[in-house]
């Protein structure tokens, strides 16, 4: 029997049906076409980014001693909503702790800024290698507990914290500058550590794996199709030597200042002291930042690398510069005379020398350390008009020099936080004195004094150029990275604009000052030593310096010590240069050396009174 | 023989086809929800689509056994049906162990067969033996009464087994009664009844700019009142009446907004619900003295509406937390995406990183990894969408379109009334399935765990929608035969 009369309906009922089906198909629309959310919110759900940390490079000494190295180490980690059905006892006694502690690192971990119970927490960091396997055995026990290996930072003695440098948690600042960091990454913060970070630290890997609502890890996406590989980081061999720095070290005690040694041919860094020093091991694992509070207080400063932060007066050092600059300016020559009335005397300024032969040419003014004689010589130098049509002139034809030389400018040693010491210029003196000066007004620049300062870097560094006859290498503490190769400009050779005569001038006459000078004491029947020394005036304690290089031919060392307020320059400068250049050039100290290292490591100066 | 040969001409093969593609589409939808990157076997009759290949194997068998059955016997066999099904329903309350809460899955061997998802082509079957009956009409009040009691039994039964959600899928058969004469204001009321619910929930509390007035309340008020309005301008065509209203209806809650607005504010929605109640009595008044059925009805829709803000409102706030906090993240009253919304959410996410191609067969991680939670069963759109993005979503939606507009066009050219009411039985079915599971996986439903039919796994639910299509398929193919 067929209906008629409602037969109309079954539009109706299509209808409904057509309705049904658009509506869903618009809103399909909107889920699927118009909001890209969706898709980027399934994949934060389902992929799991595991980071894989690379090794870090190890270091080595000049010689392959290690001198830093990775240290397994184990967090336990903890994934709070997982924590089911934990015997408390057990576990507190597995990891030796006592009940309340357990409550108390429990509270402490819902507490933290950025706790959720659904990621790993820290429980306990750096557990030791025994407590890790005994809790290891028993880990299927407890639910929500698990183990995560990393590795901490070891430094296998306690020497050359500066060059070494040591490593922290990346702060949000390095994290800002640099997306290779995630939080709770670590970074380089000092020293070699801070400076070859990226070669050091490799590159990290990562496992993409597929997590499911649970947080449960359901195996590599793809098959691994997208994981990377950790690159390990290059280990490097450093320039150091360890018994050289060891020895420096030793030397320096209870003594403010640095010592400096460099290969001259290579410019590599065969020490680099700066005392006070600290052990590197302090800065190892958790301690550090508490340690590094107690350091930030000590009003002398251990953290501050003084080698080559430390901006000093060279004194006399400089004075093998000046001549150098006189002598190819033709100012001097070899055997020009300059007279010494125990001093410079011009009018009322008066620079004061002590007592030996006078007039004298360039050697003897260098082996004496005569003040007068460069003095004169600057203040002929600058009064040129001959040569330069202003002093202005002149002083930038100086100014040349010495930045030729290495100063006024940073090095560019492979080290973060390295200081460019200070040359004034034409403009420096314009400014200072109203456009109204002339050498003598300047004078003391001659002798390393006034407004020149240069770090210990600098003054080592000269050292080496004279030893060199000219040139020198950027100085450098890495001597090589395993699989990759230093910077360019760590291995450029700066060629000074003096003619080498005129460095074997100098070297005569500090090699005069050795024989029979300043520093006699350095003297030995091994091999031929330069050296000068420094007395560089000082509000208080005069600065006792040394730069020096041995042998004479075919040098191997160049050094420069500087002791605040150590005195003459004989007093501990050339006795302290001395006992290094022995101990590298024939690889230890003889007994009678070995004394005189224990007198002088002995001797404390005493900073109070300042 | 020659009777054999005209009913397999007859059979309809584009509903066979629909079928065929939906079956086969969800089984690879299956293969994605339950594709384990562990275990990647397809085939083991260890996983679920291992399984969901033999439902659909033996769903195929099961179809052609149907097919050989004559509609003679469901004429004379319905009401045994229906009253051994009801009988089943009665016995699974009581033997069927707890599953999730569930008392209506009956374990057989490695098996469970839920008799819920049987019942519905027995009370099919049995509706269509009932109204295709010499002298029914739905007009008839002992008639209506009785097809009420054939839907609503069985419906009290699974709501015992606590099914909630395949009880209300029973609901789907007033559209089957409306096809069949009933009269449209009772759907009209149903749909009316949702939007009150959806309006006063969700604004309940909000009040309205500068008023101390609910939004939810005034409006439904107000809805109720153009609702009445609209129904006596409709079925009574009685002017006098419609201006009455309208004036003073309209007139009184704009005096009202205004003074409340200007002078003094103040609640004002118990004078609206007042003037309702005054349309009511009215429109009551009029019913007996005109002795018309049809100003009763409306006197007592006014009254039902003007009543279920009050009544729905205390219920809800007495409802259990969870049961309150589902409804309140359905209306978007709450966000909730771990806890009562996570499902939704979760769904959502799923098929919104689907795009525009997806991401591939066994390539949607969400779905995988299990994110969504009853993925394979009820949520299987969400593999549709994920894996094969807007174009597959919409060629289901679309597949699905064409299926239920040719069961209705099946239906429709039935030559009895049982065939018809039981075509459409399976429409509405069908219809309902498809509105309330994708809707609740689009977060545009509530969530109510009824199955995709075709897609969703499970063997229970696919053999019942078969059986459920086949009986008219095999109807249908008779249509052409003389009635012997």
């Amino acid at each position: 029997m067929k209906d008629h009369q409602y037969e109309g309906r079954k539009f109706v009922i299509g209808g409904i049906a057509l309705a049904i089906v658009v509506a869903y198909i618009i809103r399909l629309a909107f889920l699927q076409l118009m909001s890209g959310d969706y898709t980027a919110h399934a994949e934060s759900n389902a992929f799991l980014n595991n980071v894989v940390f690379p090794a870090r490079g190890v270091m080595y000494d000049r010689n392959g001693e290690l001198l830093v190295y990775n240290q397994p180490a184990y967090d336990i980690m903890v994934v709070m909503r997982e924590v089911n059905g934990l015997d408390t006892l057990d576990f507190c006694k597995t990891l030796g702790i006592t009940r309340e502690e357990f409550d108390q690192r429990m509270k402490t971990i819902k507490n933290g800024k950025n706790y959720s119970s659904y990621t790993q927490q820290i429980f306990m960091g750096q557990v030791s290698a025994k407590e890790y396997s005994v809790f290891q055995e028993k880990l299927f026990r407890f639910r929500g507990f698990n183990i995560r290996e990393r590795t901490i930072r070891r430094y296998a003695y306690s020497n050359a914290p500066h060059v070494l440098g040591d490593m922290a948690e990346a702060s949000p600042k390095d994290i800002e500058n640099d997306p290779y960091y995630d939080p709770g990454d670590y970074i380089g913060k000092q020293g070699v550590e801070r400076s070859y970070e990226k070669e050091l630290r490799g590159e990290k890997g990562v496992q993409v794996l597929l997590r499911d609502a649970h947080g449960r890890v359901q195996g590599h996406y793809r098959n691994g199709a997208f994981d990377r590989k950790p690159i390990p980081g290059k280990n490097l061999t450093l320039s150091i030597d360890l018994k050289l720095q060891q020895l420096g070290e030793r030397l320096m005690e209870g003594k403010m200042g640095a010592i400096v040694a460099i290969e001259p041919k290579t410019g590599e860094v065969l020490a680099m002291v700066s005392a006070p020093t600290y052990d590197a091991r302090l800065m190892e694992g958790k301690e550090r930042g508490k340690k590094m509070i107690e350091m930030q207080k000590d009003p002398l400063k251990p953290m501050y690398n003084r080698a080559i932060q430390g901006t000093y007066p060279p004194g006399s050092t400089f004075k093998t510069s000046q001549a150098l600059t006189f002598l190819q300016e033709g100012i001097i020559t070899g055997s020009t005379l300059y007279p010494c009335s125990r001093g410079f005397r011009f009018g009322r300024l008066k620079v004061g020398c002590h007592g030996h032969g006078a007039p004298l040419p360039l050697e003897p003014a260098i082996s004496t350390s005569c003040n007068g004689y460069f003095c004169w010589g600057l203040y002929y130098m600058l009064g040129n008009r001959k040569k330069y049509k202003t002093v202005q002139e002149a002083m930038t034809t100086w100014k040349n020099y010495m930045v030729d030389m290495g100063f006024g400018y940073k090095l560019g040693i492979d080290m973060p936080s390295e200081s460019r010491g200070m040359i004034p210029n034409a403009d420096f003196y314009d400014k200072r004195y109203k456009n109204s000066w002339s050498g003598l007004t300047i004078i003391s620049i001659a002798i390393g004094q006034g407004e020149v300062t240069l770090t210990p870097l600098q003054i080592a560094n000269l050292g080496a150029t004279i030893a060199n006859r000219g040139y020198y290498i950027t100085p450098h503490v890495v001597k090589k990275i395993e699989g990759g190769h230093l910077a360019d400009s760590l291995l450029q050779k700066h060629k000074v604009n003096v003619d080498p005569k005129y460095y074997e001038m100098v070297v005569s006459g500090m090699r005069r000052s050795v024989m029979g000078g300043t520093c006699h004491s350095a003297n030995n029947s091994w091999y031929e030593v330069c050296g000068k020394t420094g007395t560089a005036q000082n509000k208080g304690h005069d600065h006792s310096v040394f730069m020096g290089f041995a042998p004479r031919e075919n040098p191997q060392i160049a050094i420069a010590v500087y002791v605040e307020n150590g005195g003459w320059g004989a007093t501990y400068g050339v006795p302290i240069g001395a006992l290094m250049m022995e101990q590298y050039i024939r690889g230890e100290l003889s007994p009678a050396s070995e004394a005189k290292a224990q007198k002088i490591q002995e001797r404390h100066i005493s900073y109070s009174a300042r | 023989m020659q009777e054999q040969k005209s009913i397999f001409l007859s059979i309809d093969w584009i509903t066979i086809t629909l079928y065929v593609v939906l079956i086969i589409w969800g089984w690879f939808s299956v293969c994605g929800a339950c594709y384990d990157f562990s275990h990647p076997d397809l085939f083991s009759w260890q996983t679920n689509s291992g399984k969901q290949l033999v439902w659909g194997g033996t769903s195929l068998a099961l179809a052609t056994a149907l097919m050989l059955i004559e509609k003679k016997f469901y004429d004379t066999a319905a009401y045994i049906i229906y009253a051994g099904m009801i009988l089943l329903l009665i016995v699974t309350i009581f033997i069927a162990p707890d599953t999730k809460g569930s008392h209506s899955w009956i374990p057989i061997g490695s098996v469970k067969l839920q008799p819920a998802e049987f019942a519905k082509f027995a009370v099919a079957l049995a509706l269509g033996k009932f109204m295709g009956e010499y002298g029914f009409s739905l007009n008839n009040t002992k008639n209506f009464a009785v097809v009420m009691g054939m839907i609503v039994f069985p419906m009290l039964l699974i709501v015992a087994q606590k099914e909630t959600g395949t009880a209300l899928v029973y609901l789907a058969f007033f559209l089957v009664l409306y096809r069949e004469g009933m009269t449209g204001s009772l759907l009209f009321t149903g749909f009316a009844t949702v939007v009150y619910f959806v309006v006063g929930m969700r604004y309940s509390e909000n009040p309205m700019a500068y008023l101390p007035v609910s939004i939810g309340e005034f409006t439904v008020l107000l809805l109720a009142m153009i609702f009445t309005i609209g129904m006596t301008w409709i079925y009574c065509k009685d002017i006098f009446t419609l201006k009455l209203m309208t004036i003073s209806g309209f007139g009184v809650t704009i005096l009202l907004l205004l003074f409340s607005f200007f002078v003094i504010p103040f609640n004002f929605c118990p004078i609206m619900l007042g003037i309702n109640i005054l349309f009511a009595c009215y429109l009551a008044g009029l019913a007996l003295y005109h002795r018309s059925h049809k100003y009763a009805l409306i006197a007592l829709f006014c009254a039902f509406s003007s009543g279920f803000f009050y009544i729905c409102n205390p219920i809800f706030q007495h409802l259990d937390n969870h049961q309150r906090t589902r409804i309140e993240v359905l209306l978007g009253m709450k966000d909730d995406p771990k806890g009562a919304g996570y499902n939704v959410n979760q769904a959502k996410i799923a098929i919104g990183s689907g795009e525009l191609t997806g991401k591939g067969f066994l390539k949607g991680t969400q779905t995988k990894l299990k994110y969504v939670p009853e993925q394979h069963t009820d949520f299987i759109f969400c593999t549709v969408g994920e894996e094969e993005g807007f174009i597959g979503s919409v060629g289901v939606l679309l597949v699905y379109l064409l299926f239920i507009w040719r069961l209705i066009a099946l239906s429709e050219r039935q030559p009895d009334t049982m065939g018809r009411v039981y075509g459409y039985c399976v429409v509405s079915i069908f219809l309902f399935h498809l509105f309330i599971n994708v809707g609740m996986v689009l977060g545009l439903t509530p969530v109510i765990g009824i199955p995709l039919p075709f897609f969703s796994y499970g063997g229970s639910s696919l053999w019942g929608f078969t059986i459920l299509l086949f009986i008219l398929l095999r109807m249908d193919a008779e249509r052409n035969l003389k009635n012997s």
